[in-house]
């Protein structure tokens, strides 16, 4: 087969990658662009959730059934492994958001605002009163 | 009885630490808390100092997580390097404790003292079992517990300073999109492989060949580790967590947790990728070689102008992994040896350094060097503790600093490397520079008016002067760290020869 | 007791004694004259192995390895033995003089001040006595940082600022080039023991000689050579026996010391004049000579010029290493005892101006001879002695210098030699000139208020300073007619590689 610069087949056959990787990058960027400390941690969420779409992709058998195990000698099974994994890892990722989500709280109460921008200025300000007190 | 304990050691270094930190939650009062943990703690450190006994003479232990066949259970898989790691990290908890209890007494609420030290064990826990594991995903697993405990000790800062809160949840961002890139690399050889054994890893790896998804895995968990241990430049979250944490945490996570991801990152490369596997080589040689140089001189002219004790030290630790990262990216027995050798002597020294400027916290209410003018006359034995810990940073002779850099530029000088050699020792004259400025203010510079310091506890001044006293001992008796670092080298290097050729 | 123990005795005295100095802090007297007795019994030890090793035995023993293949170890060769003898030797004049001085001068924390002496004195003659490259180096750096609080002693802005330089210089060259050298040596000769002839030949690519004698001629940055001498004058604001002892004496003196030991014990003189890679030091040496001594000739003050004169004589003895052969260490070695000598009297002459008339510009000693006849009496003979005219002893050292140089067929040097005599001649003895032969300052009322009429009593320092000047002074006599013993001595250096029988 002569070689294509650009095969559709396989672009279309790993459409799920493709996902993950656009969801990756959203996720990201939400991450390290937004100033409201809440949609940062919404963005590390899709982050996240893109690898486990990942983790789940790369346990696909191509006409595997569900993991249980049949009469059938013959049945080709997904692998379950990384549904494992993944469900651990989306234990961490609760315990992530919701201690992340807690400081969050936390500096609301503080600082008055989750506005990162505002909080580097408070900041600051509490650095140049310290400075001013030398 | 004993042999039982003794076949499920490995086991009991994880568990003890998290089956204590729940029921040190309810206890409800600090000094129970305290007193429970320390029994841990002490508990931990001879279970570790066991182990590295065990595995001195070259010996592997593996222990079957409920009794589940490896590579398909989860396997905990000793050798002399991650004994060793363990040993260091149990027995810096084993200093930070009673250290811990006037400090923390101090600086946190009585109320919440429970749930520090819950925090702490579970750190400790993460931290003990990302080193002691032979599975990769385990690995992400408690490196997170370790993470998010961390997260939450930094936050406790905000006791006395606010701004704790701000670093512990950056912390939080960037430790978490460093972890998650670390999955991402773990997927990656799990889709090559089919394995999350590492030792199963490193066979299938070398089986299956090179590959762009092997490469791609290798980056991301290069990068995922490289934050987690403030490679620089993914070292902006660290100056800080560091300055904001509680002195007791500063000190603990700055000795222990980046010296865990030096670990992971050293078992990933020599173990799984391979010493002689090429594309980490070229990695290790163009990317990770000059970012640590930089890293030593970048990090440490900003020590320099930094006022904050603590800040100072945070940005040392920076430029410190710097030379880590420089040992292991030279690629001989020598510079793995000198990265194993400084992971060590820097986790005693650093930890010295910071008890030193909790002491000062305690004592002083501040650890800004321009208010600690004439300190050294007030709190002699704490400022000479300083000292010694400093002269070993700098790395004069018959301090552990020294057999660092002594080892660091020999392996540079066996690759004919001369420059590096000589940038190893100018990034050190930095230091010199950093450390001095306080000396001069503690000695030198006459007190401020009307301040009033006294010498820090006895408690808190014997684990400081016990991880200074350690930096000197093994520094004038190198021996036993030397050999340690030279098996482990041999080990990574002699497993992984076998394994491309 | 074997030699081991005395040599052990010799090092240990000192760093010992310091306990004892501490105890007894709040008693002057009994803490002055413990530091006398002190110096007395090292001297005595030193002495003792005197003895044995004119006979031919080479005392040695090990103390422990520090990493493997490195030891702490000492043994005595006639060069070690010659420095250790002027160095205890000149303890206990100097010993005695700081009393009369530091009381008469009236400063403070006089505690801090002795103990920080003992030590250095323990580090010099653990420099003379080391066995290895590495003992040598860490003795060289304990007196480094043992000497650091006795320049910055006054603790006013001038005197931190003179410290700060003084440290960062010797720690830059120390770390920065020196250690590099140490181990560049350990890499590629797997040792690091001074042996007879050297331990390079045959091993170090003779084109790499030249770099690695730079490395070591800049790291021993104590030899102050040009660019590296800025420290000597800048130490020059501690108080006066630190800069006779150490300035003229210990500190400097272990530098060239070191120079020649390297020159002699490491690359081996044969090895230097085969390869001619000392032929670049040797000029750099002269020019040092020749430009410290211009230098020195437009200093008014009294110290920064004996700063500078020491400077340029330091660079004799590096002079002598670099010619390459016998008589040049033979006369670099001598002039480490006549200079020490020559310069320790003219050194304790100025601090003894400044006790007694509060002088320490040159312009303002117009007259003063009259008042103070033994002081510039002495400080005459020394003068004599450094610009090397019989019956000094000055005069052989550089004697046989330039034997040496015309052994090297460098005329040249010869020339520079001469040259610098001269230089000598016009910044050393304007200085009694005036105070003997010019007219007090003709300002009637001094800003002190002394009484406008000239009057000629004799206004002496205190005797404790008085004797050790002369003591020292008689010792530049004594030195030229026992020149002949220490030739003798001096011959038994080993230049060649020991034959194997």
């Amino acid at each position: 087969m002569e070689e294509l610069l650009f095969d559709l087949g396989f672009v279309l056959t790993h459409y799920n990658y493709w996902m993950f990787v656009v969801l990756m990058m959203t996720g990201l960027y939400i991450t390290v662009s937004y100033g409201n400390l809440v949609k940062k941690i919404v963005g590390l969420n899709i982050f996240q959730t893109a690898v486990f779409l990942f983790y789940v992709s790369t346990g696909k058998i191509v006409g595997g059934t569900a993991p249980i195990l049949t009469d059938d000698p013959d049945a080709v099974y997904s692998n379950p492994l990384p549904h494992v994994l993944i469900l651990t890892a989306i234990v961490v990722g609760i315990a992530t958001t919701a201690l992340a989500l807690a400081l969050v709280v936390r500096i609301r109460e503080t600082y008055g605002t989750v506005e990162e921008d505002e909080i580097i200025a408070l900041e600051h300000e509490m650095d140049a009163a310290i400075g001013g007190e030398r | 009885m004993l042999a039982m304990i003794e076949a499920n050691l490995p086991a009991l270094q994880v568990v003890l630490p998290m089956l204590a930190a729940p029921i040190c939650a309810v206890l409800g009062r600090g000094t129970r808390s305290w007193t429970l943990t320390m029994a841990v703690v002490v508990l931990t450190f001879a279970v570790s100092v066991s182990l590295f006994i065990a595995t001195l003479d070259g010996a592997t232990i593996s222990y079957r997580m409920g009794n589940w066949a490896p590579p398909f259970g989860i396997e905990y898989r000793v050798d002399i390097l991650n004994a060793f790691v363990l040993m260091v990290v149990s027995g810096i908890a084993l200093f930070i404790l009673p250290y811990a209890r006037a400090s923390i007494a101090f600086e946190i609420s009585e109320e919440r003292q429970p749930l520090f030290y819950s925090a702490f064990l579970l750190c400790l826990t993460g931290l003990l079992g990302v080193t002691i594991t032979g599975d990769a995903f385990n690995i992400f697993v408690f490196l997170e517990i370790s993470s998010l405990s961390t997260y939450a000790l930094i936050a406790t800062g905000a006791e006395r300073n606010k701004r704790a809160l701000t670093a512990a949840y950056n912390y939080l961002i960037m430790g978490t999109v460093g972890a998650t890139f670390f999955v991402i690399g773990i997927g990656m050889l799990y889709m090559v492989t089919g394995t999350l054994n590492l030792a199963d890893l490193a066979q299938r790896i070398v089986e299956h060949g090179d590959s762009s998804t092997l490469r791609m895995g290798f980056v991301f968990i290069l990068i995922g580790v490289g934050l987690k241990l403030a490679m620089f430049p993914l070292h902006l979250w660290l100056p800080n967590a560091y300055s904001f944490a509680p002195s007791a945490v500063t000190a603990f996570i700055a000795a222990t947790a980046t010296k865990v991801a030096i670990y992971v990152l050293l078992r990933f490369m020599f173990t799984v990728f391979g010493f002689d596997y090429d594309f980490q080589a070229a990695t290790l040689r163009h990317v990770v070689l000059p970012l640590a140089i930089v890293a030593m001189f970048a990090a440490s002219i900003v020590a320099v102008f930094q006022d904050d004790l603590k800040r100072m030290l945070a940005y040392s630790s920076i430029a410190q992994v710097g030379y880590m990262l420089l040992g292991l990216a030279l690629l001989s027995h020598t510079g793995l040896m000198a990265s194993v050798i400084h992971l060590f002597n820097h986790a005693v020294t650093k930890g010295a350094l910071f008890m030193v400027a909790g002491c000062y916290i305690f004592a002083a209410g501040t650890s800004s060097i321009s208010g600690l003018r004439g300190i050294g006359r007030d709190m002699p034995w704490t400022t000479a503790a300083f000292v010694t810990a400093g002269l070993s940073l700098i790395g004069l002779p018959l301090t552990v600093g020294f057999v660092s850099k002594w080892y660091l530029v020999l392996a540079a000088l066996e690759l004919n490397w001369w420059p590096v050699a000589l940038l190893i020792m100018a990034s050190s004259l930095l230091a010199i520079v950093y450390i001095w400025r306080v000396v001069e203010t503690a000695y030198l510079q006459p007190s401020p008016e009307g301040v009033v310091r006294k010498e820090a506890p006895l408690w808190m001044l014997l684990p400081t002067w016990g991880l200074a006293a350690l930096s000197v001992f093994f520094g004038t008796y190198a021996a036993l760290t030397t050999a340690a670092a030279s098996r482990a080298a041999t080990a990574l290097i002699s497993a992984s020869n076998m394994l491309w050729q | 007791m074997t030699h081991g123990t005395v040599l052990l005795l010799a090092i240990f005295i000192p760093a010992g004694v310091t306990f004892l100095i501490a105890a007894l802090g709040n008693r002057p007297n009994l803490r002055d004259s413990a530091s006398v007795l002190a110096a007395v019994a090292t001297f005595i030890a030193v002495l003792m192995l005197l003895g044995p090793v004119m006979a031919g035995a080479r005392p040695e023993i090990a103390l422990f390895e520090v990493m493997p293949g490195l030891l702490l170890a000492f043994s005595i060769e006639p060069l070690g033995m010659l420095f250790a003898v002027v160095a205890s030797g000149l303890w206990i004049v100097t010993a005695i003089y700081s009393i009369g001085y530091m009381r008469g001068a009236g400063e403070k924390k006089q505690t801090r001040f002795y103990i920080c002496f003992a030590i250095a004195i323990s580090g010099a003659i653990g420099i003379a006595f080391s066995a290895n490259l590495f003992t040598l180096f860490v003795f060289y750096e304990i007196l480094t940082i043992s000497t650091y609080p006795l320049v910055a002693h006054k603790e006013t802005p001038e005197a931190r600022a003179g410290a700060r330089t003084y440290l960062a210089i010797l720690m830059t060259t120390s770390i920065g080039f020196l250690l590099v050298g140490v181990v560049w040596v350990w890499n590629i000769a797997g040792t690091l023991d001074f042996r007879a002839g050297g331990i390079l030949d045959g091993k170090l690519d003779p084109s790499f000689a030249p770099f690695l004698l730079a490395l070591f001629a800049f790291g021993i940055g104590k030899a102050a050579l040009m660019p590296f001498h800025r420290w000597l004058p800048a130490a020059m604001v501690a108080p006066t026996p630190v800069s006779a002892l150490l300035h003229a004496v210990a500190v400097v003196k272990a530098g060239v010391f070191t120079m020649l030991k390297v020159g002699t014990y490491i690359f081996g003189v044969g090895f230097l004049s085969k390869t001619g890679a000392a032929e670049w030091l040797m000029w750099l040496a002269a020019a040092s000579i020749l430009i410290a001594s211009i230098v020195a000739l437009t200093k008014d003050d009294l110290k920064a010029r004996l700063a500078y004169s020491t400077v340029s004589q330091l660079s004799y003895i590096t002079l002598g290493v670099a010619l390459a052969n016998q008589m040049g260490v033979i006369g670099g070695s001598m002039h480490i005892a006549t200079h020490a000598v020559g310069k320790i009297t003219l050194f304790m002459c100025a601090g003894a101006i400044y006790v007694a008339a509060h002088k320490t510009k040159i312009s303002e000693l117009d007259g003063l001879g009259r008042k103070m006849p033994i002081t510039f009496i002495a400080f005459t003979i020394a003068a004599l002695s450094i610009i090397g005219l019989p019956p000094m002893g000055g005069a052989w050292s550089k004697w046989y210098l330039m034997l040496a140089s015309a052994d090297a067929g460098q005329v040249a040097m010869i020339g520079v030699l001469m040259l610098s005599s001269l230089l000598n001649v016009a910044y050393l003895l304007p200085i009694p000139a005036r105070a003997f032969f010019a007219a007090p300052s003709a300002m009637p009322a001094h800003s002190l208020g002394a009484a406008a009429a000239p009057d000629n009593r004799i206004e002496e320092a205190p005797l404790l300073c008085l004797v050790p000047i002369c003591v020292t002074a008689i010792g530049c006599i004594v030195l030229f007619f026992a020149i002949g013993g220490l030739y003798e001595f001096l011959l038994h250096i080993p230049i060649l590689p020991e034959t194997t029988p």
